[in-house]
């Protein structure tokens, strides 16, 4: 077992092998453009685009046509939720989405304000997942897009994606999702799940870095998005730039990859996540966040009362995880995520996520129960507020000298 | 962020880590901080009839430059007067710890801390408490 231990897999996945193998060649030899019509260097490269392609298609089970390959997630949010505002201005302005989703949606939201949108941002129940009767009594005839994540990259709940389409196809909206966090780790399908648009990346299913996907639904209905980026027209001329081949043919592989070992990599994650979270849980006072029944196979979130969530990853020096802590943010805000499940801030100041993936063994999970629960002893022992707890003083009694 | 290797070497082995009876005359305790802005550090002194700091104990709850103030700042206090502790400032522990920009507020705190305790062990001998300058954060 190799130190430190990678448990930060809601961050970026490490790259598989067998993708780089596949990757390689369209880097040297066979470098063409997948533009080029004329010679056989572009052939190449454009039947590997086009294979890549229906690897892709086949993970999330749409056609080709509906494949537009972006930069990344962040790219194929912003060009969803712009390039439908834009598309269908004429229809309506309002967009609903959730207080918890990854700041590319809110932040595209927000930008939309700006230039007329009406955003509903929606709360979330303390589980993590979203109130449909919310949602439903939110929607009206000026809603056109509903943008909600499939799978959360903080603590992972899996949202009702199937009854939000219904609600949204119902009032006449199109239903997008950010499902960077599920696509390959669980079955997404874009035709049971009622997608109408989809971003994800490959940088978290173990493809490349600066590779992601839009899917745009082609019939049933027809979706249209506005480009955002002007140029030579590649991608039906929603997303102009030459194509990334050596990133798309990794993203190809891996999503082939993921198809072909979901069902056995799920279950192997989440046994070793469940041994994980149970092995942690039994030290007092640590709680796990969000719901634990619709989540994603390799994910927990478990904050550990009194120890600050930066402190404690300093002690957890073999493990690679990431916190809610504000400390570890340059805002000095804990993670609004947590926030946004109605978690006290000092429960997500204290809050770490783990996040396992393909190469985790259950040597490492074992090691990391054991980093993990000393790192927290050692902690409370050096916590004023562990000894205030344990002495029995009740802490939301006492007048802190905020700061 | 990486840390300094004061900050990792006071993380790793903290010096005097523990609670003084917050009860004795002689003991000046401070506990600055809030649970929600991520640091609490609680401080005590104890003061012998020469006015001199004889021992230091904190504990603190936040990142692992709040910890290394906070054991920095004991193992200062120690053998100090009280006067002389009251000149112990925050940019000195910045220094002391290599402190990047983002964790200034760490020192700060640390220095609110002492200053906390010194009062407290005043005002329970009689004593005015000393003004203290508005913290900076």
């Amino acid at each position: 077992m190799e130190l430190p231990i990678y448990l930060d897999n809601n961050a970026t996945t490490p790259l598989d092998p067998r993708v780089l193998e596949a990757m390689l060649p369209y880097f040297t030899n066979k470098f063409g453009n997948a533009a080029s019509r004329n010679h056989a260097f572009g052939w190449v490269a454009e039947e590997a685009v086009d294979y890549a392609r229906e690897q892709v298609a086949k993970l999330i089970g749409c056609t080709e046509k509906e494949i537009i390959f972006t930069s990344g997630a962040t790219e194929a949010d912003n060009l969803g939720i712009k390039g439908v505002y834009e598309m269908y201005q004429d229809k309506g302005n309002h967009i609903i989405t959730l207080t918890t989703e990854h700041k590319a949606v809110l932040d595209t939201c927000k930008h939309l304000e700006k230039a007329g949108a009406k955003v509903t941002y929606l709360a979330v129940k303390e589980d993590g997942l979203v109130d449909l009767a919310e949602l439903e009594a939110a929607m009206t005839e000026q809603t056109i897009l509903v943008t909600i994540m499939y799978g959360n990259n903080e603590i992972g709940v899996i949202q009702p994606v199937k009854e939000i389409s219904a609600i949204a196809h119902k009032f006449g909206a199109l239903f997008m999702t950010d499902a960077t966090q599920a696509v390959g780790k669980v079955p997404v399908d874009v035709n049971a799940d009622g997608i109408d648009l989809m971003a994800f990346s490959a940088h978290k299913m173990y493809g490349p870095k600066g590779v992601g996907v839009l899917y745009v639904r082609r019939k049933n209905p027809r979706v249209k998005v506005t480009a955002q980026m002007d140029g030579g027209g590649h991608e039906r001329g929603m997303r102009s730039g030459t194509l990334n081949v050596p990133g798309i043919v990794g993203l190809g592989k891996a999503c082939e990859l993921c198809r072909l070992e979901m069902d056995s990599e799920a279950a192997r994650l989440s046994a070793l996540r469940d041994k994980l979270q149970n092995g942690l849980t039994v030290l007092e006072e640590s709680y796990v966040n969000g719901n634990t029944e619709h989540r994603l196979p390799h994910v927990t979130n478990i904050s550990f009362k009194y120890v600050e969530g930066e402190g404690l990853m300093m002690a957890m020096k073999d493990l690679a995880v990431s916190s809610g802590s504000a400390c570890t943010s340059a805002s000095l805000e804990p993670s609004y995520v947590l926030k946004n499940l109605g978690l006290s801030d000092d429960l997500a100041h204290s809050s770490i996520r783990f996040g396992l993936g393909r190469f985790t063994t259950e040597e490492e999970i074992d090691y990391a129960i054991e980093n993990t629960k000393n790192a927290v002893n050692h902690l409370r022992n050096l916590s004023p507020l562990w000894e205030m707890f344990k002495e029995g003083i009740d802490l939301s009694k006492i007048e802190w000298a905020e700061h | 962020m990486a840390y300094s290797e004061k900050v990792m070497e006071h993380y790793t082995n903290p010096r005097n880590v523990g609670t003084l009876n917050k009860d004795s005359k002689s003991v000046g305790t401070g506990l600055v901080g809030a649970p929600e802005c991520g640091d609490v550090m609680r401080l005590q002194i104890e003061v012998d009839e020469n006015n001199v700091i004889t021992d230091a104990k904190f504990k603190t709850f936040g990142c692992g430059s709040a910890i290394a103030s906070s054991s920095l700042a004991t193992e200062w206090l120690k053998g100090k007067t009280v006067d002389e502790a009251m000149t112990i400032d925050n940019m000195d522990i910045v220094e002391e710890l290599a402190l990047p920009p983002v964790k200034i507020h760490c020192s700060v705190l640390a220095e609110d801390a002492i200053k906390s305790a010194i009062n407290d062990y005043r005002v329970k001998n009689g004593m005015e408490p000393i003004e203290l300058a508005k913290s900076h954060h």
